[in-house]
Order: C-alpha cells, then structure tokens, then sequence
C-alpha cells in the first residue's frame, strides 16, 4: 500500500481548502460528530427544500482523512433527496469497510471513490465515515453528538 | 553526526545491539519495514528475561497465594513477596507493607482518592492539581470532590510546559488537605522537582501524592527523599508486565485508611455482623492478585538495576538532544513543551499535517509513534492544538531509528506538499 493510495490528490486539495466549510445561519437541521479519543470534531448545517438537500455544510477540525471526507460529502450530497443522500451513505460506508472489491459500485461514487485506499487502515476508517454519520444523524434529527470510535 | 553512546565507565560493556537482544519485540519487520518502536512513553517493550518469568510462573509456580501449605503455594507466595521487597528497594520505601500490588498507576490514584480522600475529605476542602496532569490525576478527584463537596484547584504551566511554582504556592491554603502532581508529564516531558513541590505542600501539612508512571522507566525514585506520602508506578511501562504496578503508600496512613475494595485476602476475620481487616498492604488487595505480574515486575526492576541508572539516563540523553536536533530540520515542525528539565518524551505537530496523518504515514515505515491527546486534553487546550505526534525514546533506541523517524516526516511533509 503506497501513501498515495490513501493520500490521494483529490483528498489533499479538499483538506486543505475544504468546500462548503461555513455556518447556514437559519439550518434546518445541525448535528455533532466527535471521536475524542482522535479529537476530530465536525458540525454539519443543512437546509431542505421538501426533501431535497438545498444546502449542506460543516465546520470542524481533524484530520486530512475527516476533513476532506466531510468536504467531499457536502458537494456529493448537495441538491439530492434524502433518499439519495442516504444511499450514498450506506455506499461510502460498504466501499471504506468492506473486504470484497467493490469497483463496481466505486464508479457510482465519483470522487469520493478516492476514500477506497481508507480500508486498508483500519484505525482511519472511524475517519473518514465521521462525516456521513453525523449527516446522518442531521437527517434522522438525532440530538445526541454521533461518534463513529 | 550522530553520536556514539559511549560505553558504561563502571563495566566498560554496555553495548546498545547486545541489550536490543533482550528485547524480542524490536527485532521484527511491520509493514515491510524494520520495527522503530518510539511510543515507549504509551508502553515499553518487555526484555526476554520478563517474557522467560511470566513463562516460568505458569508453567512451574502456578497456584494460588497465602493460602495452600502445599510446596506449590509456598514457592509461589515466597516469588510474590520478594517482587513486593524488589520494589520496596525500587522506590526506597521503609517497609515492604508499604508497597501494594495495583493494576497500574490507574489503579493506585483511585485507591488512594476512594480510600483516603473519602476519610479526610469534608465539604469546601480543597484538592490541587497541576495543569500537566494525565486523565488518571485528574479523574479521580473529580469524582471524589464531586461526591464530597470539595474543591478541585489546578495550577498553571507556563508555555514551555514548565510548572509555575509561585502559583502553585498560592494555591496552598489551610483547606488544602491533598496535592497530586506527576513527576514526569507523559505528553511534555516536564520532569518536576517534586521534592521542592512536596516540601511547600508539606508547610501546608498537605498529603500528596506523586504519579510517577512516567518517572520510574527514567530515573531513581527515593520516596524517602521526595518526602510524598504516597507514590504510583506502572509495571508495564518500566519493562514489566502490563496489568500490574505498585501504590507506595507510607505505613501510618495504610494503616487509618479503610479498605478499596473487599474480598478474600484482606480480611482477618469474617462473619455477618463485623469483618475485621488484614493490616496493610493485605489490606488493599483483595482477591487473587496478578501474581505473574508482580513476579514480572520484580524481575524488570531487577533488570534495570543491572544495567544502571548511569547508562539509562546517559543513553536517553543522548537520544533527546540528537531527536531535537534532527526534528528541527523538518520543515514546519513545532516542539511541543521546551522545560528545562525534561525526560526523552518529544510531542510535536507539523504546520498543515494532523497528528493522524503523521502516525499513518510514518507507521508506513515501520515506525511506532503515539498521535492524539495522550489523555491529557487540558494540555492539549492550553497548547491550542487538537492533538500532537509523540516521539518517547527507551534506552534501548538508537540514533539511527532517530534518522529514520526524521526520514518518515520528510515524506509525510513530501505527501502534504
């Protein structure tokens, strides 16, 4: 397994400069993702239309793997039903966790097939799904913070 | 140019390759790569001669303690009290009864603050910590000045993570009944001077006690000397066995304070009006100890006797300052805690790179290093970073494995751009 397996490009550029990184002021729904014992901590914003994801944001701090998960998962999720969005989920988590090879459903995740390398690292897996869990939660209106350790 | 260790001046021996053969763990490949192993601060590798007398222990002493008068038991109670006597010599302590066999420092910290904070502790009394404490010396008082109505105070580090002792000497009033500092802060490095610290506690005829986890893989302890009432260490981290470790408690305050936990072994006698208790150190280790453990313990120590406080500390020495200088050279890397006195425990963060990235990318080239909060999350605060990387250096570590974790940051800066 080769760093840039997991540090792909995509996954730098997002961590460094995270998209749709900011507050929605009159959200819908927010909801608190946290691993103390990584201390990666996020926050995500949404506001629908319906049930439709109108908007979608985070804020947080963690690592390169959390950071541009919740990026990337903004921009996937951005303007999809709920329904869509939570099939996306169920997706991702299957491709970071599972051991079979998922190529074929990979192509139906675009960019986040880059999060793919993640299983090879099982104690960076909680990581990269911190993101999606809290959106979930956001969307199920869970009021206790999630934690994916 | 990397130093070379220089051979003990009192057997002129000591040769760093020999005593790696010791050490089992070291000599394995992870991830493709020569094992670097630099989180000895979180646990520390054990040498053959521990592994060879947990081993033995099962397979030839195994049974059960102070009970049977069968051959069996004898030799297994005459090994669990000689570890309890390694240990009293260990810490320098007055008597083996005040030396009791814990888990861990964990362990040890709530037993005294369940035992004798309960006893002592009335409402508006006050308990002082500092701010470099670890979770453990932190925890427990809390629960206990929740229960009884005291007050937690803490006192402040400075920014190179050095105790500010004129603030501690503030916080030493007349409700002031128990101190708990750490000797050697695990995400710093900080040594305190806990003889001066004990001293000004001790104007104020504090009780205090000293988490020395992080102390005793590092340097002598003379429990006399520092003048604490009560001292905690962790087997596992000085070479032993995890799961075992000792409350050094002195024998007057044993003796007033009531038992932590009740079972077999600590009693005198037992019947359904009143039990009376066994005198310390039975007192406190009710049920069937970690008899393996202790015996481990013992032979760690035994084994740090033998190669010398000398060449320990020197070995480590040379290790820090040549980390120091080399970590220097990584572009964006910011050492976390600058004391003076400080043990071979080297916390840092790399501008643009998380803790995490850093560990997963340098454990790609074979090398061990402890990324997060080190449960120490108030230091973390007080620092503003999340989390840090934490190089933590053993006597058995080389100048080259310091090469190579620099290696492995370089490319971690390279992955990051």
């Amino acid at each position: 397994m080769e760093m840039r397996d997991l540090y792909q490009q995509v996954i730098l550029d997002h961590n460094r400069s995270p998209r749709n990184f900011r507050e929605i002021e009159d959200a819908d729904h927010v909801a608190h993702g946290d691993n103390p014992l990584c201390g990666d901590k996020i926050k995500v914003y949404l506001k629908l239309n319906g049930d439709v994801i109108e908007d979608v944001s985070f804020h947080g701090s963690g690592c390169a793997i959390s950071q541009s998960s919740a990026s990337l998962m903004t921009i996937a999720v951005m303007g999809k039903s709920i329904a869509e969005a939570e099939e996306l989920f169920h997706k991702f988590h299957g491709m970071v966790t599972a051991d079979a090879d998922q190529s074929a459903r990979r192509k139906e995740l675009g960019k986040l097939a880059a999060f793919a390398g993640v299983r090879e690292f099982p104690a960076r897996v909680k990581c990269a799904n911190l993101a999606w869990h809290t959106l979930h939660a956001a969307l199920c209106e869970h009021a206790e913070p999630v934690s994916t350790e | 140019m990397q130093p070379r260790i220089e051979p003990d001046s009192t057997t002129g021996t000591i040769d760093i390759e020999q005593i790696r053969q010791d050490f089992p763990a070291l000599h394995q490949q992870v991830r493709g790569k020569p094992l670097t192993y630099l989180d000895n601060a979180a646990t520390s590798q054990k040498p053959k001669q521990v592994i060879e007398a947990l081993s033995r222990y099962y397979s030839y002493q195994n049974s059960n303690i102070h009970r049977g008068v069968y051959y069996l038991s004898e030799q297994a109670t005459a090994a669990y009290e000689a570890a309890r006597v390694k240990a009293q010599r260990f810490l320098n302590a007055a008597n083996p009864a005040e030396v009791v066999f814990v888990r861990g420092t964990t362990e040890a910290i709530n037993l005294v603050a369940s035992s004798y904070g309960r006893l002592v502790l009335q409402p508006g009394d006050e308990v002082v910590i500092s701010a470099m404490e670890h979770h453990s010396n932190i925890v427990p008082w809390q629960l206990l000045c929740e229960s009884v109505g005291a007050n937690l105070r803490v006192a402040p580090i400075d920014t190179s993570g050095t105790l500010i002792i004129s603030e501690y000497e503030k916080l030493l009033g007349p409700r002031v009944k128990i101190v708990a500092l750490v000797h050697v802060s695990n995400s710093l490095g900080t040594i305190n001077d806990v003889k001066h610290l004990v001293g000004l506690a001790k104007e104020q005829s504090a009780v205090v006690l000293i988490d020395g986890a992080q102390a005793a893989p590092h340097m002598p302890i003379d429990v006399q000397d520092i003048g604490c009432d009560f001292y905690t260490v962790s087997g596992h981290k000085m070479y032993g066995p995890t799961g075992i470790g000792v409350l050094y408690g002195r024998i007057e305050l044993l003796e007033t304070m009531p038992p932590y936990q009740g079972g077999g072994e600590m009693i005198r006698s037992v019947t359904f009006e009143k039990t009376t208790y066994a005198p310390p150190p039975a007192k406190f280790e009710a049920g069937t100890p970690h008899i393996a453990g202790a015996i481990g313990m013992g032979v760690a120590i035994e084994y740090l006797e033998q190669l010398g406080w000398d060449f320990v500390r020197e070995q480590e020495r040379v290790l820090l300052e040549y980390a120091l200088e080399r970590l220097a050279t990584v572009p964006g890397l910011q050492v976390i805690g600058s004391a003076e006195s400080r043990a071979s425990v080297i916390s840092f963060t790399v501008d643009g790179i998380h803790a995490h990235d850093i560990g997963t990318i340098v454990d790609q080239e074979g090398v061990a290093i402890r990324t997060g909060h080190h449960c120490t999350q108030p230091i973390m605060d007080f620092f503003g970073v999340p989390a840090t990387a934490r190089a933590s250096f053993a006597f058995y570590n080389t100048v080259e494995e310091v090469d190579t974790l620099t290696k492995a940051l370089m490319e971690a800066r390279e992955v990051f751009g």
